[in-house]
């Protein structure tokens, strides 16, 4: 097994290409694991650690570039304002110790299903990008063609992932995770949502409750759809029951769970239900509230 | 080679304290500085310049014949020193703590997922991993024995050990019975005189003790033939027991001194790595160190015996027990370990701390094909506490009375009877204990107007603010023995010395007694300076150059050894004054050790003792033994079987999230009888730390096993409490002195975790109104279970 | 490989790291600090807690060859020169908060970083702070009791300083 240890951004690149197979490493909260239980011996270990522009974020009024090591801990310090879905997710990764070394990188790296970031970066939009990086050149994913299967991504084997763009929060969001205790666990499901008043959509995004993260689409669909039809975006007026629970239906719908030792698949779709009510209710609530402040 | 050479070996020499602080109070424990400061020697951290890393190929089958082994690719990998097998073994091919059943490495079948199968050493931990890969065992996969039905039907499902291979008194697939029978046992006469009869099927997971310190060692081959080995363990003398005849050595060639224990709750009673250090340091004439890994850990001790019970309670209108008739049945797993004493527990404190007239009770252990069971605190107790509270609750539902209430109708008190015949003949205060739980102020109710999510359930998840958040109250009382029961004599040894040592007397302590974090230290030394009036107390290493000091077990070591320690002092101090009469010709009758100096009550200060004592020692070693048990019958389950029994109750306070199954426990209350609290600081700290397990089983806690194959071993799938799941822990302590106990001490490590767990889970059926017959309560459980 | 880093102010090498190992391997096993604690391996404990750059970790989790030129503060870190327990060390053993100890290296770097960045933290704040740390013995009430215990004297101390 071979340790490199790039400096600078093109060096880690270069050793990605001339080692395809190698485990990119920052954070180690992944890959460690893997590393310590004989899960996992690869060929070589790419340090990402030196490269000190990954740890770096930027905002242009629009759009965040996270870098893709920024750890969470200051995602959920710095970021709660424009990003504060991720914030949230964040806010449930591991321990405080796994949050100052984990980042979002890691995350979309490993492309677990049960990944905390997912559900949150789902929920922001169709206009999330994950930016791979190769010594051919720089693509920038959309977040819906990212994950292709069970601890599956859309990278290529020379790629590195050096960010992830994000846009700006327009509308409130929330993240909700079910775990068998009340701290430093992985989700038994989760569920992320937003609300994009600015183009009047919705978003969504479930954790650990289908072979990859994905979003309800039909669920967004028909929210989309009430919320234009009865003018709420414009009112703030409430939902109703009706809406709220047709609502967590569909999210519930669109999972495909397994039985597994973290819990059933009939709990994960009813757990989903009742978070993706609850995150509703809680975003729409405080919209509401900033449209009556506003009016 | 010689110990001098391992590195961070500070708790391996004598540690000094002074304090002014005997019985009673709550002196700095001696070993808390080196702990804090990282220098603490703890099993896993033993270092030898030249050493090898051993590690084991175990199976990942439950139940297959072994068709061949192939070693040789595995010898070939550099770095590698040894690979053995059981042909290795130079000695007996089998240990075992009451029945010599389990084979050191597996011979031609394996019996449970992780029986270890052959044993490297090498360079370097990764050196050795990639040589156990290199092993190549040929198996014959057979279908795993692993339900109660497939255990009791050999005939049909096969024998977990062949009819020819048993070391016992076993037969079938059960590892060891016992039936009681008390009163007029339970027919259908019996059961026309109960005005209410209810009845449940109960079932507990199997939990594990999850200490954090990793099973560990370090095995050094010495020059005499013998070898040292540095280990966390509860029982020293047991081990080498087990030990000597696998290694074909004499016991006093097989040297065990206590490394530092990262927690112990009954998983370090057996053998782990001991037998397997010792024998790849005898194969390569070097020191050998194995640490586990966590999965690791999980195939390599033994669990919580997962349980099946049946109960049935009748009753009269108002209240009063007229019968309780139960079967408990405990999946032991592939070898014996401690079973016979669990199910023994089980059978005769499966009542409760109830006064009952008419008991049948019915309790086995099974020999299968899933992970092997033995001890964790409070075993045998904790099963049948969940089962006999859950009925007391669904009684007092039927009958419309207060569930504390109907337990104060028959709870025991001093001069009861236990349905094994034994008399109560100390202080019972059962009733008075739920009374003070249920009179300690109820904590705020949610405050719902200052949420914070970190006091909700989910926490941080961020599931809920507010929503479906029910509260729920609800209590219980358990009963555990102390000390081992049933005839055996685990009596404990200890030494005393006291001499003058820098111009002042200091006395040391010399026991094997297994420090696993309890403090027995600090009492060891709080008991010498009560008994010999000194400020000075040294903690010699435990170790077997000393007598034993039996198991860190059964909450009996502060009885056990903290009264072997007070028989040594007692000695050496009538020796002491016996000396000065000689010397000085004193008559007085009154004369005792204080301060320093011997000392008249009537007359003062007599002599000190740096001048009594001169250059001379005063040594002595005395054993302790309590009074005689005797096993019960096997039919009638009659007898006085139990040394001694402890109470606890609690009161659980509980936020269920009733939508998503969520749990939070608010609060904890525990109410416990300690005969006498020797440290009250470290009695408080068992108590909530054996409620905290508790927590753990009625929650979260469960060792997976599907098809006999362990599907959880690790710490991100078997889950223990942290922080944020732990509550506020009030613990209110009664002192009402036991006549036969040293100080009249009750023994306290246990009696928490027996009865904690009963108490969340009827503040969450508080909550609920779902009837939760299974231990850990599952979110699924919750929202899918109909009411009860 | 050879790995160098500062680890409590002073440098250390290791050499012969095999790729794979961590941080804690290293610090245990080749440079003489078995201090940290070696529970879970996978980050679910906190035992192996120290300090990388200023920042709390799980040292399990940080491959050794990512300490390259870093600068490490262990368990044994935490006590000052002369060899005197540091205020959070004494506070643990004060309260009791020690009982097999095992965790108590990991809790220590925590509660450390947590008093440096919130002298008076609530007890929500301690429990979310101290929520990657896993106690078996103690049942947490001793160690709330320790960090409550540091707190008070730290910001005691302080008040006596200005």
């Amino acid at each position: 097994m071979e340790f490199l240890r790039p400096a600078t951004w093109d060096e880690a690149l270069a050793a990605k290409a001339e080692y395809p197979t190698a485990l990119p490493i920052a954070g180690g909260t992944d890959v460690m694991v893997e590393m310590n239980f004989d899960v996992h011996r690869p060929s070589a270990i790419l340090d990402l650690n030196r490269i000190t522009e990954l740890t770096q974020w930027s905002n242009d009024g629009g759009v965040v570039r996270l870098g893709a090591s920024v750890p969470y801990a200051r995602i959920i310090d710095e970021l709660s304002g424009p990003l504060p879905g991720l914030a949230l997710a964040a806010h449930t990764v591991g321990s405080p110790q796994i949050r100052n070394r984990g980042g979002v990188g890691g995350n979309l790296g490993a492309a677990s299903p049960a990944g905390d970031s997912h559900p949150a970066l789902l929920a922001a939009g169709r206009d999330v990008f994950v930016e791979a990086a190769s010594v051919r050149g720089t693509r920038l994913i959309p977040i819906d063609d990212f994950y292709v299967g069970v601890k599956r991504n859309s990278l290529a084997a020379d790629e590195l992932i050096r960010a992830v763009h994000i846009p700006v929060a327009d509308g409130p969001q929330q993240f909700s995770k079910i775990g068998t205790r009340n701290a430093m666990v992985i989700a038994v499901c989760a569920f992320g949502f937003a609300l994009h008043p600015k183009d009047g959509t919705v978003g969504t995004g479930i954790g650990s409750a289908a072979p990859t993260p994905r979003r309800a689409v039909e669920a967004e669909e028909y929210l989309r759809g009430v919320l234009a039809e009865r003018g709420l975006w414009e009112s703030g007026d409430l939902l109703g029951t009706e809406v709220i629970q047709r609502f967590g239906e569909l999210v519930k719908a669109a999972a495909s769970p397994i039985d597994d030792v973290r819990g059933t698949a009939d709990y994960r779709r009813h757990a989903l239900a009742v978070m993706a009510r609850r995150t509703l209710t809680w975003t729409w609530n405080d919209y509401s509230k900033q449209i009556r402040s506003a009016a | 080679m010689s110990a001098r050479t391992i590195q961070g070996q500070k708790n391996l020499q004598n540690i000094n304290q002074a304090s002014k602080d005997g019985i009673g109070g709550s002196p700095l424990r001696p070993d808390g500085n080196l702990k804090v400061k990282g220098e603490f020697a703890y099993s896993s951290d033993m270092w030898h310049e030249d050493m090898l890393w051993g590690t084991a190929l175990r199976s990942p089958h439950p139940r297959a014949t072994i068709l061949s082994v192939d070693i040789s690719e595995a010898l070939k990998v550099p770095g590698v020193y040894a690979v053995l097998t059981h042909q290795d073994i130079p000695g007996s091919k089998y240990y075992g703590l009451e029945i010599q059943d389990q084979p050191a490495l597996a011979i031609d079948k394996v019996r449970y997922h992780g029986e270890a199968i052959a044993l490297v050493a090498a360079d370097h931990p990764e050196t050795a991993r990639r040589a156990v890969k290199k092993i190549k065992v040929e198996y014959e996969v057979l279908t795993p024995i692993v339900t109660e039905e497939q255990c009791l039907d050999p005939g049909t499902y096969g024998y977990v050990h062949e009819p020819h291979e048993y070391k016992s008194h076993a037969y079938g697939n059960i590892c060891h019975e016992q039936r009681l029978v008390s009163g007029l046992g339970v027919t259908d006469e019996v059961r026309a005189l109960a005005d209410v009869i209810v009845s449940g099927d109960y079932e507990v997971g199997m939990q594990d003790q999850a200490f954090l310190g990793p099973e560990s060692g370090l095995a050094v081959p010495a020059e005499d033939g013998g070898i040292d080995l540095y280990v966390a363990t509860q029982w020293l003398h047991v081990d080498r027991e087990q030990m000597a005849p696998v290694l074909d050595l004499p016991e006093e060639k097989v040297r065990l001194t206590l490394a530092g224990v990262g927690g112990a709750f009954g998983g370090r009673e057996d053998i782990s790595m001991q037998i397997h250090a010792c024998l790849l340091a005898q194969h390569t004439g070097k020191p050998v160190k194995i640490v586990y890994a966590r999965d690791e850990s999980f195939y390599g001790h033994v669990h919580r015996h997962p349980a099946r019970m049946h109960y049935e309670h009748g009753a009269t209108r108002d209240g009063k027990l007229v019968f309780a008739d139960c079967r408990i049945v405990l999946d032991g797993g592939a070898y014996a370990s401690a079973s016979p004493a669990v199910v023994g527990n089980a059978a005769s404190l499966g009542h409760g701390p109830y006064v009952i007239p008419n008991v049948k009770m019915h309790a086995i252990a099974l020999y299968s094909n899933n992970p092997s069971c033995g001890a964790m605190r409070g075993f045998g107790a904790v099963q049948a506490a969940f089962g006999y509270e859950s009925q007391m609750d669904k009684l007092a539902a039927e009958l419309g009375l207060d569930p504390v209430e109907l337990r104060q109708l028959n709870t025991m008190s001093e001069g009861d009877y236990m349905p094994t015949g034994q008399q109560i003949d100390s202080p019972a205060p059962v009733a008075d204990l739920l009374r003070r739980a249920k009179e300690m102020p109820l904590p705020p109710p949610l405050d719902t107007a200052h949420l914070d999510v970190r006091q909700l359930p989910g926490a941080l998840s961020n599931t809920s603010h507010g929503e479906g958040i029910v509260r729920g109250v609800g209590y219980s009382v358990g009963i555990k023995n102390v000390g081992f029961s049933e005839g055996f004599d685990d009596y404990s040894t200890a030494r005393v010395r006291l001499e003058v040592i820098g111009g002042e007397p200091v006395a040391m302590v010399h026991t094997a007694m297994a420090e696993v974090g309890q403090g027995g230290v600090t009492v060891h030394a709080q008991i010498a300076r009560t008994e010999l009036g000194v400020e000075q107390v040294t903690i010699h290493p435990a170790n077997t150059e000393v007598g034993s000091a039996g198991s860190t077990s059964a909450s009996r070591q502060t009885y056990m050894t903290g009264g072997a320690v007070k028989l040594a002092a007692e000695a050496v101090k009538r020796a002491l004054i016996e000396k000065g009469r000689r010397r000085y010709g004193w008559t007085h009758d009154d004369i005792t050790l204080a301060g320093g100096k011997v000392v008249s009550a009537r007359s003062g200060a007599l002599v000190s003792m740096v001048d009594l004592l001169g250059d001379e020692a005063i040594d002595l070693t005395r054993e302790h033994h309590h009074r005689p048990t005797v096993p019960f019958d096997k039919e009638t389950g009659q007898g006085f079987g139990h040394v001694q029994y402890t109470f606890c109750a609690n009161r659980a306070v509980v936020d269920v999230d009733v939508e998503l199954g969520l749990v939070k426990v608010v609060e904890l209350t525990a109410v416990q009888d300690v005969g006498k609290a020797l440290n009250p600081l470290s009695v408080v700290g068992q108590i909530q730390g054996g409620c905290t397990q508790a927590l753990g089983l009625a929650v979260m806690e469960e060792i997976i096993v599907r098809d006999g194959k362990v599907r959880n071993a690790s710490f991100t799938d078997y889950l223990i409490p942290t922080i944020l799941d732990t509550p506020p822990i009030p613990v209110e302590i009664l002192e009402l002195p036991d006549p036969h106990a040293p100080y009249g001490l009750r023994g306290v490590g246990e009696a928490p975790t027996v009865s904690a767990t009963p108490s969340i889970v009827a503040a969450i059926r508080n909550a609920t109104g779902l009837a939760l017959n299974r231990i850990p309560v599952r979110p699924e459980h919750l929202t899918t279970e109909l009411p009860g | 490989m050879r790995v160098t880093f500062t680890a409590n102010g002073k440098p250390v090498e290791a050499d012969d790291v095999w790729e794979g190992e961590s941080l804690l391997y290293v610090l245990r096993e080749r440079v003489g600090l078995p201090g940290s604690k070696n529970a879970c391996e996978q980050g679910e404990c906190g035992s192996c807690t120290v300090y990388l750059d200023g920042v709390p970790v799980c040292s399990c989790l940080v491959a050794a060859g990512q300490v390259q030129d870093r600068e490490v503060r262990t368990v044994e870190g935490l006590t000052d020169e002369n060899g005197e327990l540091g205020l959070v060390q004494q506070a643990f053993v004060d309260a009791g908060a020690v009982q097999c100890g095992f965790c108590t290296p990991g809790l220590l770097v925590q509660t450390d970083a947590l008093l440096d960045q919130d002298a008076q933290p609530s007890d929500n704040d301690i429990r979310e702070a101290l929520s990657g740390n896993l106690c078996r013995c103690t049942g947490y009430e001793k160690i709330m009791d320790a960090v409550r215990l540091a707190s008070a004297r730290k910001c005691a101390g302080k008040g006596a300083s200005e």
